[in-house]
């Protein structure tokens, strides 16, 4: 039977994506794996591949098309099959998709649409309690279904339940439905109110078993928006204009704006001598010659990567009721591109040779530029480091990029007066600040993460060790 | 308290209005001499003589607009109709007149009268004789509608259904009349327009009325057995209907089942439903449920009627689905 | 005696007849001044509807006033008048007056029954006027609910209870005449018959034409007899209120009359012939009550006077009704609290 197959999410804070190309046309076979339409997402151009076998019997979306996660985007069915039906429950569903939705790519929905939409998803909480305090003591404990549910896209709950959610604060995404399709009825809010986690902690409590990815998604509390006062920018007409925000700025502007307000940010700053670099690095690159170049940023970067194997609890992430500390070290490098910046990732940092490092770099920020960079490529970094020195920057404090619990925010190099042996000289500074998550990291931890980052960096030989 | 059956009380509260109001008289089919074809106007005859219990050829839609015109200058009729099947002859008289003259006359005349008699299907009397014409009734603005289900509520409210000013339509349950159930001695009225809670629960709402309150409250004892407590809530008056006191039990309990013994399409249930959803949205945890008879005329065999009508199973079934538990 | 175009059984024992009774100034006079009031406001009331200030069904009674006033005149005013919707002059020959009237039908807050009820539906308590029915027929069992209570109370009132020809065919007035010919009701049933049921003529509507005729099945007395004289409608009538009021017995009295106009403010009357409509134009009541009132003495001057004002009670009501502000409740006699 055919099925609606809704726009897969392919990065974790995905809400909607562009439809880029179809590398499938209609009538095409495709099977599991198969590589069906590049997708635009608030990170890059990501892959969307099948996880169906069949025919593409429809494409529902043109290119260029933006479109909502969970939206439908194609009919995959039996070669021949009437699909006049599925075409009309398509767009209804497109005309309902609105909500963010953390379900596994692709969506699958299932064609008769009262049959529950099966997410692969472990159940986010235990089982809930056998029966909730209104419910007769006799009513069977329900099977907690695949959560959370939804159908194209809108969270299944009954009123009650919606209005029992909000007044005990539990996130509905967090409750797995019994009812009828996956509903979500009051006994299942009142199950994980009283043995599931804490609503405060539920944002960023990581369930068992659960993508990192819907954790980490905002809280979909059911709530009454807040009235929202209009803002004037100007008080003539054509002092301003509103220029629509990209997909990118809207998920950086969210992703920000909950970093900032969410996690408790304090910064450290310490100015070294950065001439011993400079001269490490012009050795390296008259080495590698015309094999390629090594930046005072790889520099840094690999510095980073061993101080933070040498200081592993700075190599962590705040984790709701545990502090996650991670074993290997990733390190994050935020770069600029039209209209935003994406993190792509060095894997195993302290582990690769600084000419490893500086061509991954390199190539890692001329696909950013060009967004064709992969999810697997901008997602896991443990720590990032962030560097406005070539835009003559002296210092500056960076946002953190949550879940990691540090950033190292580099800055340009200043030629300064400087006492050198008891004689005035002209010495070459940078300053580097490290905002921390005062959650995971104090200030004398953060502290001896930067001492031993200068000394590194001061004695950058140790860099090869 | 003095147990007496339904028809006994509903006896009693014509044979009381009758002494306490020289104006109120009685008239039908069978009402004087046979003593009633249900014996609910049993030995009026005798105590009020043929003036005020007057017998009439089989002419309802003649002698309910006699009730209508008798009305208006001033008695207070109570017109029976052997069956409200029956009413549908006379329909005209209280739609088209009881209904409208005091609004067409801009408040001049007012028609104050009962319609009164049994309603809904009894045992094996096929589909002429087994129908519930409450939502009819209901539909229409300058009528009240009253429908008992206990010996002390009909009494109570068909005394207050003739002390009305307003044209009353008061359908009896045709198999209730020999429920017995404790009823004063001392004198006492029902007001109109307030429902009634039958059985207190937590769990679900059950609003049923006429005979479907004791279907409701049998099939409350079955859920009990399961630990399910249902609130059974009778309006007891359809019109106008008690909203306030079915949003105020759905709101505690969360779920809402209607039985009614009509049919489904366009049933009083329906406008029941409509107005807990508008009363009670934010506290449903399921979809309202209705439990009425099929869709069809009634059948006339015994196993065939019974699985036409709403039973006690149908009703634990619904209550059931309301709390997920099947 | 004119010739009306229809058949009578050999059973009839009544006969149409020319005899006219006799009569005085002091009668008649009054007789003509409702007579003519009912006229004029029915004709200000066809204007008001081409100028588009009453709406809705407006049933014109022009032809047919000799039958209402004469019936009327022959009831005490504690006797009780039961209508049908072309009951305008009804209304007024029981005496409701002209501006309460003509407000209701331009749908004012000062008409008879606030705007509510409309031309179909003119109710009158101070007059014991107990309404206009749309329903045909229906009003008929309410009409011997009426007598039922004065039978009841024995209060002595009798009840008029007016149809159409068109209404014998409907079950109501069977069930009606059948309950009231049982119990003897105080009642006077008074089929109009303007030849056209809607635009249906007699033949093609009853196997019998003589409506009266039903009164025998039930064993009750009967009447049959045209129009068109006011006093010979009041007198004959007046047989049956008498016998009703001393006896108990109802009466089926059928009157002979035409309409002039339609059946209703739309209906163009293609189902008839002008001649025909020319014909009873002649006979117009209202003119033969005018030249009676010579014949029996009053003088030209007297009548002018009285035509006057005729005149100038309608030119006010008319001004009342334009004047008067809209209905504004239609909340308040649903229900009586």
């Amino acid at each position: 039977m055919a099925q609606i197959i809704g726009l897969p999410k392919l990065s974790p804070t995905m809400e909607e994506g562009v439809l880029v190309r179809w590398v499938k046309q209609e009538g095409d076979k495709v099977s599991p794996g198969d590589l069906v339409a590049e997708v635009e997402t608030d990170k890059a151009n990501m892959d969307f591949t099948m996880e169906d076998d069949g025919v593409l019997l429809r494409l529902l979306v043109k290119e260029g098309e933006t479109v909502k996660l969970g939206a439908p985007v194609a009919i995959l069915g039996k070669a021949g099959e009437d699909v006049t039906e599925l075409v009309a429950r398509a767009a209804a569903m497109t005309a309902e998709v609105s909500a963010p939705v953390s379900a596994p790519a692709p969506v699958p929905v299932a064609a008769p649409v009262a049959a529950p939409v099966a997410a692969p998803v472990a159940a986010p909480v235990a089982a809930p309690a056998p029966v909730a305090a209104a419910a007769p003591a006799a009513a069977p404990a329900a099977a907690p279904a695949a959560a959370p549910v939804s159908l194209g896209g809108k969270l299944l709950a009954s009123p009650l339940a919606k209005s029992l959610a909000i007044e005990l604060g539990i996130d509905l995404r967090m409750v797995s439905g019994s009812g009828p399709g996956g509903r979500i009825v009051e006994r299942d809010v009142r199950a994980v109110a009283e043995s599931g986690p804490k609503p405060a902690d539920a944002a960023a409590a990581p369930v068992t078993g659960a993508s990192s990815g819907a954790a980490a998604e905002p809280v979909a509390m059911v709530a009454r928006p807040a009235p929202v006062t209009p803002v004037r920018y100007g008080d003539q007409p054509g002092d301003f204009v509103d220029v629509p925000a990209s997909n990118m700025r809207k998920r950086i502007a969210a992703r920000l704006t909950e970093a900032k307000r969410d996690v408790p940010h304090f910064y450290l700053m310490r100015r070294f001598d950065v001439e011993p670099v400079l001269a490490f690095r012009g050795r390296l690159n008259a080495l590698l010659g015309d094999r390629g170049k090594v930046s005072v940023n790889d520099l840094i970067v690999k510095a980073v990567a061993l101080a933070l194997r040498r200081v592993p609890d700075c190599n962590a992430a705040w984790n709701g009721d545990s502090i996650r500390k991670f074993r290997r070290v990733h390190v994050g490098i935020a770069v600029a591109i039209e209209d935003g910046l994406v993190t792509p990732v060095v894997r195993d940092a302290d582990l690769k040779g600084l000419g490893v490092i500086g061509a991954e770099v390199q190539d890692l920020a001329r696909r950013a530029k060009e967004r064709q960079l992969k999810g697997h490529e901008i997602t896991g970094s443990t720590f990032t480091v962030s560097n406005l020195g070539m835009f003559q920057i002296e210092r500056f404090t960076a946002i953190l990029n949550p879940p990691e619990a540090g950033i190292l925010a580099v800055g340009g190099v200043v030629e300064e007066p400087v006492v050198k042996d008891g004689q005035l000289a002209i010495g070459k500074r940078m300053t580097v600040t490290m905002s921390c998550d005062h959650r995971v990291i104090d200030g004398a931890l953060g502290a001896r993460f930067l001492a031993v980052l200068v000394e590194q960096l001061e004695h950058p030989e140790s860099l090869a060790l | 308290m003095p147990v007496i059956s339904y028809r006994e009380a509903l006896n009693q509260a014509m044979r009381e209005e009758m002494e306490h109001d020289p104006n109120v008289f009685i008239m039908g089919e069978e009402v004087g001499h046979y003593n009633g074809a249900y014996k609910v106007t049993q030995g009026l005859l005798q105590r009020f003589s043929e003036r005020r219990v007057v017998d009439t050829p089989i002419a309802e839609m003649g002698f309910a607009g006699i009730g209508v015109g008798a009305a208006m200058v001033g008695l207070r009729p109570i017109i029976e109709f052997m069956t409200f099947n029956f009413s549908l002859v006379a329909i005209d008289q209280i739609i088209n007149n009881a209904a409208k003259i005091y609004q067409m006359s801009g408040g001049q005349f007012h028609v104050p009268i009962v319609f009164r008699g049994p309603s809904g299907p009894a045992v094996q009397v096929s589909s002429q004789h087994s129908q519930s014409f409450e939502s009819f009734y209901a539909h229409v603005p300058g009528l009240k509608v009253v429908m008992p289900s206990t010996a002390y509520d009909a009494k109570g409210l068909l005394k207050s259904a003739i002390r009305d000013d307003n044209p009353v339509v008061f359908m009896e349950g045709e198999t209730l009349y020999g429920m017995t159930g404790e009823v004063p001695a001392e004198e006492y009225t029902l007001p109109l327009g307030k429902g009634d809670v039958k059985r207190a629960g937590t769990h679900v709402t059950l609003v049923a009325w006429s005979r479907m309150v004791h279907t409701c409250l049998d099939a409350a004892k079955v859920l009990a057995a399961d630990g399910i407590e249902a609130e059974v809530v009778d309006p007891r008056t359809l019109r106008p209907l008690d909203t306030e006191l079915i949003v105020t039990s759905v709101k505690k309990t969360g779920r809402c089942v209607i039985v009614e013994v009509g049919w489904p399409m366009a049933g009083f249930g329906a406008e029941v439903a409509y107005r807990v959803q508008r009363g009670c949205l934010d506290h449903l945890d399921a979809p309202i449920e209705r439990v009425t008879s099929d869709d069809v005329p009634m059948p006339y065999a015994k196993n065939l009627e019974d699985e036409v009508q709403p039973q006690v199973k149908d009703v634990v079934a619904a209550v059931r689905r309301t709390l997920y538990l099947d | 005696m004119v010739a009306i175009p229809m058949k009578t059984p050999e059973t009839a024992r009544v006969e149409l007849h020319d005899e006219l009774p006799s009569t005085t100034v002091e009668e008649l006079a009054p007789l003509y001044r409702q007579m003519l009031a009912i006229r004029r406001l029915e004709e200000a009331s066809a204007k008001a509807y081409s100028q588009g200030k009453i709406g809705g069904f407006l049933h014109l009674i022009i032809g047919q006033e000799a039958v209402c006033t004469g019936a009327i005149a022959a009831l005490r005013p504690d006797d009780y008048v039961v209508a049908t919707y072309r009951e305008h002059g009804h209304a007024y020959a029981k005496g409701v007056p002209a501006r309460p009237i003509l407000a209701e039908l331009y749908g004012k807050k000062t008409g008879l029954v606030r705007g509510l009820g409309g031309s179909m539906h003119l109710f009158d308590k101070a007059t014991n006027f107990l309404g206009g029915y749309g329903i045909v027929g229906g009003h008929v069992p309410i009409a011997a609910g009426a007598a039922f209570a004065s039978k009841y109370r024995g209060d002595g009132r009798v009840t008029l209870c007016f149809f159409g020809e068109g209404a014998s065919t409907i079950g109501g007035f069977a069930e009606g005449l059948s309950l009231a010919a049982l119990w003897k009701l105080p009642i006077v049933l008074i089929c109009e018959n303007n030849q056209y049921s809607m635009g249906t003529p007699l033949y093609r509507s009853l196997a019998v034409e003589d409506v009266s005729l039903r009164a025998l099945a039930h064993g009750m007395p009967r009447d049959r007899f045209d129009g068109d004289d006011v006093i010979k409608v009041k007198r004959r009538i007046a047989e049956a209120v008498e016998r009703a009021r001393e006896t108990g017995e109802p009466t089926l009295v059928e009157v002979i009359t035409y309409r002039f106009r339609g059946h209703s403010m739309s209906d163009p009357g293609l189902y008839r012939t002008k001649d025909e409509v020319e014909e009873w134009r002649r006979r117009d009541p209202l003119n033969r009550c005018r030249a009676r009132l010579v014949e029996v003495g009053m003088d030209e001057a007297a009548l002018t006077a009285l035509e006057d004002d005729v005149k100038a009670e309608i030119e006010d009501a008319v001004r009342f009704a334009e004047d008067s502000p809209a209905a504004d409740d239609y909340l308040s006699y649903v229900e009586k609290v």
